[in-house]
Formats: structure tokens, sequence, C-alpha cells
């Protein structure tokens, strides 16, 4: 039956007031897992801080576990879900670079609005540096269309790249999640505290 | 303990605020077939200014075109709403915790001036790697995991790895 708005049951109208609604969710979630704070984030990277692992683990496997479920079930049909496609280098690239503005800013775009929020002014200046990014990669296109278009290779799933069924994909995730957990908990004991 | 400035640190359990927004993609997924994103509404705004500024330029370039259809405004987008409702619902949290007020957040070890040019400069390669790989870790990692995009695993694992990699040449503004 699922997804409700793409199969209509519900009208499009619903479709505004549904994003606020799970913007709010969302907001709320990041801000108070601790989100807003640069300083946080950035603990992942030095080891005195794993909240960005546990947040963004817990709630890929919670979310790609249950989705499974549903569409057990009958619930929701996972064939007309969206996914991301993949292009490979865009991927690697693009990634990498977005690695180097996380540790650099301490921020990701969706971490920042929330610090936006609350009033950090380095999250400000955080924004305005992703909109400069994003005019730089518009402005130079033709630079970047190569990168951003090579490789192609639709809008597959690890179940298509490795042919191993998703029920054991979910599973090895499951696992190295589980054994990443406790290391950062043995990791965290190890290295020198810092107060923030 | 000075109770008054320590409370303010205090957050949720990450696995309790983990499986929180596990519950929230799924739903997002259920309601709309999609999931999350934040990058997008930096890219409306980006093309709605660049748009009100000279709208013959934004037709001639090639990647503004893209988002741009004649009477309809490219904040008139699904994640221009969503984010409209994680700034609100950021600042209830903030408010509920008391932690909203203007300020910059940075080691006692750096300069507010230091802190503010490197969150610029890591927001300028944000934005452009967010553009070159079609998404953030929200849109691209996050929501893309959990539909088991190959792209998705990939993006997350190129963020977090060079995140580490290059984490070495930043130590002196987090620790």
């Amino acid at each position: 039956m699922g997804p409700l708005i793409p199969n209509g049951f519900l009208s499009y109208e619903w479709n505004i007031i549904i994003a606020v609604l799970i913007g709010l969710a969302f907001g709320f979630i990041l801000e108070a897992s601790g989100f807003s704070s640069s300083r946080k984030l950035a603990g992942l990277f030095y080891g005195y801080d794993f909240a960005v692992l546990k947040v963004f683990f817990t709630a890929a496997l919670v979310s790609v576990i249950g989705l499974s479920y549903m569409d057990y079930l009958g619930w929701i049909d996972m064939t007309q879900l969206y996914v991301h496609p993949t292009y490979l280098w865009a991927a690697i690239i693009g990634g990498a670079i977005m690695g180097i503005g996380f540790v650099a800013g301490g921020f990701c775009p969706g971490t920042s609005i929330c610090a936006v929020a609350i009033g950090k002014l380095d999250a400000w200046v955080y924004v305005v540096g992703i909109m400069i990014g994003i005019v730089i990669f518009s402005e130079s296109f033709g630079t970047f269309e190569s990168i951003y278009n090579d490789i192609h290779l639709g809008n597959i799933t690890l179940v298509d790249s490795l042919g191993i069924p998703a029920s054991w994909i979910i599973l090895s995730v499951t696992a190295l999640a589980l054994i990443a957990f406790f290391i950062s908990d043995v990791v965290r004991k190890r290295v020198k505290k810092v107060f923030y | 303990m000075n109770s008054d400035k320590n409370n303010r640190h205090v957050y949720w359990n990450p696995y309790f605020g983990g499986f929180l927004l596990g519950l929230l993609i799924i739903f997002t997924f259920y309601m709309t077939g999609r999931g999350l994103g934040a990058s997008g509404v930096m890219k409306s705004s980006v093309v709605t200014v660049v748009d009100q500024v000279s709208h013959e330029h934004t037709l001639n370039n090639a990647y503004y075109s893209r988002f741009v259809e004649e009477g309809q405004s490219p904040m008139n987008n699904w994640l221009v709403f969503e984010t409209l409702g994680v700034l609100a619902g950021a600042f209830l949290s903030g408010s509920l915790a008391g932690r909203i007020g203007f300020r910059v957040q940075h080691s006692p070890k750096i300069t507010v001036k230091r802190r503010l040019v490197f969150a610029l400069l890591g927001g300028v390669l944000f934005g452009l790697g967010a553009q070159i790989a079609r998404g953030c870790t929200s849109g691209a990692a996050l929501s893309g995991m959990a539909v088991l995009s190959t792209g998705g695993f990939i993006t997350m694992i190129a963020i977090f790895g060079s995140a580490f990699l290059f984490a070495y040449f930043f130590r002196k503004n987090w620790i």
C-alpha cells in the first residue's frame, strides 16, 4: 500500500504539511542528540565523542531493517522507493570533498541548519559557505561535468552490486555497526577527555 | 557541579536519538517514497537568488537551468518546507534545554576569527562536494543507506573516510 502519497492514498496538498511535520521531528531529534554542536560532531574524528557514529548508524539500521520488514509484510513496496543513483566518481570525489569540509567546519548541512536555529553564529557562516560552494560548482559546471556524470550505474542497490540477498547484507551491516559501537566505547575511555 | 552550565550539554542517549531518527526515516519513505534531505534547500535558495539577479543567467547556465521551471518558484519544493520544519524543531528542542543564544562556539585554544574562517571554508567545500555527489549526509548517505543504495554507501564511506584522513591537519581547531 505504501508509499502513501505517490500511490494516491493522500492528496498532494498533504505533502507540504507532512514535509513541515517531518522536518520538525528531524530538527528536534538532531538538536536533542547534540548535533547543533560542532565540537560534539567533530569529536568522532578525534575519538572524544562518538555520538555521530552511534546516532547515524542506529538510524540507518533501524530504517533499513524496518523498511525490509514492512516490505515483507506487504505494507510498503520497496521497488517504488527512491534509490539514490550511483555515479561512481561523483560519489567518491564528492564524498571526499564533503569529508574535508566536515572536519574543517564541524558541521554537515542538516546539522548546520539546527545550529543556525539555536543561534550559533559559526553555523550561519558555514551555511553562507555552503551557498558559495554551490555557486562555485554551478558557475564552473563545465569543469565538474565529467566527474558529475562519469560511470553512471543507475539506481542500483547493494543487492545488485554484490549479488547477495538483502537479508545477508543487512545482517553484515548490523554486525559491523555493533563492532564499531563496541570499539568506539573502548577508544573513548583511552582518549583524553575534551570538555566543551 | 555548577549544574546550570553543565545542563546545556545534556543530550539524549545517542542510541535513543538514532532509534527515533530511524523511525522518522521509515515514516518519510512510507509517506513520500523518498528520504530526508538538507543541502537541497541551500541549492534552491542559491538558484532563487541568482534567478532574481539575472533570469537570463540561470537559463543559460547548464546547472541552474535544471531547477527553474516557468511560472514556478524554486522555493516551492518539498525540501524547503521540510527545512522550515527543521529550523522550528531545532529551535523547540534548544528552547526546552536552554541552549538558545547568539554565540560562536569554538575551542578555547583558537580565536573566534579562526573558527569563522574555517567554518566558511568547510561550508564552501561541503557545498561543492554535496553538488558533485548529488546529496549530503542526509539525502545521499543516510537516506541512501536506508534503501541499500550503492551510491549512498559509497558516499557515506567517502565522507567519513576522508574526514578521518584529514582530521590530523585540522586537529588544532578541535583538541
